[in-house]
């Protein structure tokens, strides 16, 4: 176990990685209340990119639609936890086989029919529209006038019911974080996810390797389908509001993925530098415009367009590869 | 309720699906010759649909008479757009094209939001609340010249595809790509062309919607889904096949709006598109791929 955990991992690579680990775990030391927000946004959109980019980094098929795992989660752990006083870690629990089970009723529907690449896409859009519309009409979570969960008395740090500081908040998205990067690495090296990669590079060529395409697939949307889950769970516990319209609108199924994108989609460590450069960037551009008094909705989303077109053109492989190259600890199968 | 009302309701339906129809054929012409999804249809439209709007308010021109201008502006759009920044994308991989179009999408309808704020706007034309009677059917005025302008339009398409010169050589690329290049073609000016076709024609679509629906900036993601609905179940690059689905897609919602809530009428073409993967792949008008 801890053999395959540690090859082929560059060693100056895994020195990096810890150093930034030590780094990120000493910050809130060190940073005010607003500088931990940020960051706790920066590793929420660090771990549900990890997520997406099971499906789309290692498996190949892209999936537009990620806000639907996210409000699966959000919702289910939400409504457990406000009607029946479930707490969240079993709410993540009951989470996972309802995320799972959307995502392989997706991929059947999908799969089966050949249904592959940008009409994947639009099926996977087509369903997060169904889910934020259905929940709008659905009175048992209050439809849109939105679910609340009580707001605690930020005193008391209660990680079994997740109410407390920020601080707790970060340490719980930071682990979270390190799980999904941690998981992934694993996948990455396992057989299925050499499968997974011959079925990305070339679909034909896997199956007649022998690789049972269809499976191996379904395992990947709902692998990525239930890990995102758990950041819907972080993000109603943390915000303690849910809306339809807010967690499963198209511009959330695009916010996740722009870090992946931006920093590398397919690699391990692009998800994490994306996250940092979009979010980073964006909120610098959101601080700096209410230092000067505007107030613009929509020009963070432009200024995310703008990056992502620009990373696209110039960048294609993302920020993360010419990088690693740069650093010398290159050693992941690209 | 009287058969009459769900006689109106759906002759209204067939009108605007035309509307529908006219939008989602601009998005099947792009990928049956391009082959490049334009993930920033719906956003295109809303472009057309506030430049009809700004015109409107400012010099009361009835946006019947915009239709063929704001389609030149979107057709010179479409093709500046893929000359300069599509064509280096067509050979690429699927996904990097479809996250490029993404990418234009965002910053589209947020440039609306920053510029005209997010209220909805409406048209009142002389027109808005008349109404014409055709024997038991009774309809609002602007949803058939609506629907009358996107036949017009779209048989023009037609006519232009089947018997022009140009027209022709643009099927040709879509046939056989490589066999293009070898007759001489030049395949990426006519790229260039056939996408600002594609936007013509939601630049058409556009303004004739806003007949019909107030125009909001956000409204783009939603018309691109919907167009890629009504391609899909009308039938991948058949173009009867879109306004035939957009047809069907229309009296979906017309219908589902009277018998449940206006609202939740999206989640009935979504069930459409649900069966139609399921039970006919290839759309209705589609022929099954080899």
């Amino acid at each position: 176990m801890i053999g395959r955990f540690t090859a082929g991992v560059a060693p100056r690579g895994a020195l990096l990685l810890a150093l930034l680990f030590a780094a990120l775990a000493a910050a809130p030391w060190f940073v005010n209340d607003y500088l931990l927000t940020v960051l706790i946004i920066i590793l929420y959109f660090a771990y549900a990119g990890q997520a997406w980019n099971i499906m789309m980094g290692f498996a190949g098929q892209l999936s537009l639609g990620h806000a639907l795992y996210v409000g699966l989660g959000s919702y289910v752990a939400a409504t457990l936890f406000v009607r029946y006083g479930v707490g969240p870690w079993f709410g993540f629990l009951a989470a996972i086989p309802v995320a799972a089970a959307c995502g392989g009723a997706i991929g059947y529907l999908a799969f089966r029919f050949g249904v592959a690449g940008v009409y994947f896409a639009i099926l996977t859009i087509a369903f997060a529209e169904f889910a934020r519309i259905g929940f709008d009409h659905f009175d048992f979570v209050n439809g849109t006038s939105g679910l609340f969960l009580p707001v605690s008395e930020h005193a008391r740090t209660d990680l079994w019911r997740l109410r407390g500081s920020p601080t707790m908040f970060y340490y719980v998205i930071l682990a979270a974080t390190v799980a999904a990067f941690a998981l992934c690495h694993l996948l990455m090296r396992s057989r299925i996810g050499y499968f997974w990669l011959a079925i990305r590079e070339d679909e034909e060529a896997a199956r007649a390797a022998g690789i049972d395409t269809f499976r191996y697939k379904m395992i990947a949307v709902m692998v990525s389908a239930a890990v995102t889950s758990f950041a819907g769970v972080f993000y109603a516990f943390f915000y303690n509001n849910l809306f339809p319209e807010q967690v499963f609108g198209i511009s959330r199924s695009i916010e996740i993925i722009l870090g992946p994108i931006i920093g590398g989609i397919g690699t391990l460590f692009g998800p994490i530098l994306g996250a940092f450069v979009i979010t980073g960037l964006a909120e610098t551009l959101t601080s700096l415009m209410s230092a000067y008094g505007i107030d613009l909705p929509g020009a963070k989303q432009v200024f995310d367009g703008v990056c992502l077109l620009i990373v696209i053109v110039a960048l294609p492989e993302g920020v993360w590869p010419p990088l690693a190259r740069r650093l010398g600890v290159m050693k992941e199968p690209k | 309720m009287p058969l009459d009302v769900y006689l109106n309701v759906a002759v209204g339906g067939v009108l605007t699906g035309l509307v529908y129809g006219l939008m989602a054929l601009g998005l099947s012409v792009i990928f049956g010759v391009v082959r490049v999804v334009n993930f920033a249809h719906g956003e295109m439209m809303t472009i057309a649909m506030y430049i009809a709007v700004v015109l409107f308010s400012a010099l009361h021109v009835d946006p019947l008479v915009l239709l063929v201008p704001i389609a030149a502006v979107l057709f010179a759009f479409g093709y500046v757009l893929q000359a300069a920044l599509i064509n280096p994308f067509v050979r690429r991989p699927e996904h990097t094209q479809f996250l490029l179009l993404v990418a234009l999408a965002l910053i589209i309808s947020n440039a609306l939001l920053i510029v005209f704020g997010p209220d909805a706007r409406a048209v009142q034309t002389s027109y808005a609340l008349d109404s014409m009677q055709f024997g038991p059917v009774i309809v609002d005025t602007a949803k058939v010249y609506a629907g009358a302008a996107a036949i017009i339009v779209t048989a023009a398409l037609f006519g232009f595809f089947r018997f022009t010169l140009v027209g022709k050589a643009i099927r040709a690329c879509a046939d056989n790509y490589t066999g293009a290049l070898v007759v001489g073609l030049d395949v990426k000016r006519l790229y260039a062309l056939t996408f600002g076709l594609g936007t013509a024609c939601v630049g058409a679509a556009g303004t004739m919607a806003v007949l019909i629906i107030d125009t909001t900036p956000m409204l783009g993601p939603g018309y691109t889904l919907l167009a890629f609905v009504i391609v899909i179940t009308g039938g991948l690059g058949s173009m009867p096949g879109a306004l035939v689905g957009g047809v069907l897609i229309g009296v979906t919602e017309a219908i589902a709006g009277l018998l449940f809530t206006p609202s939740a009428k999206s989640m009935f073409a979504f069930g459409i598109l649900v069966l139609v993967l399921l039970f006919r792949p290839q759309g209705l008008l589609g022929r099954r791929a080899a």
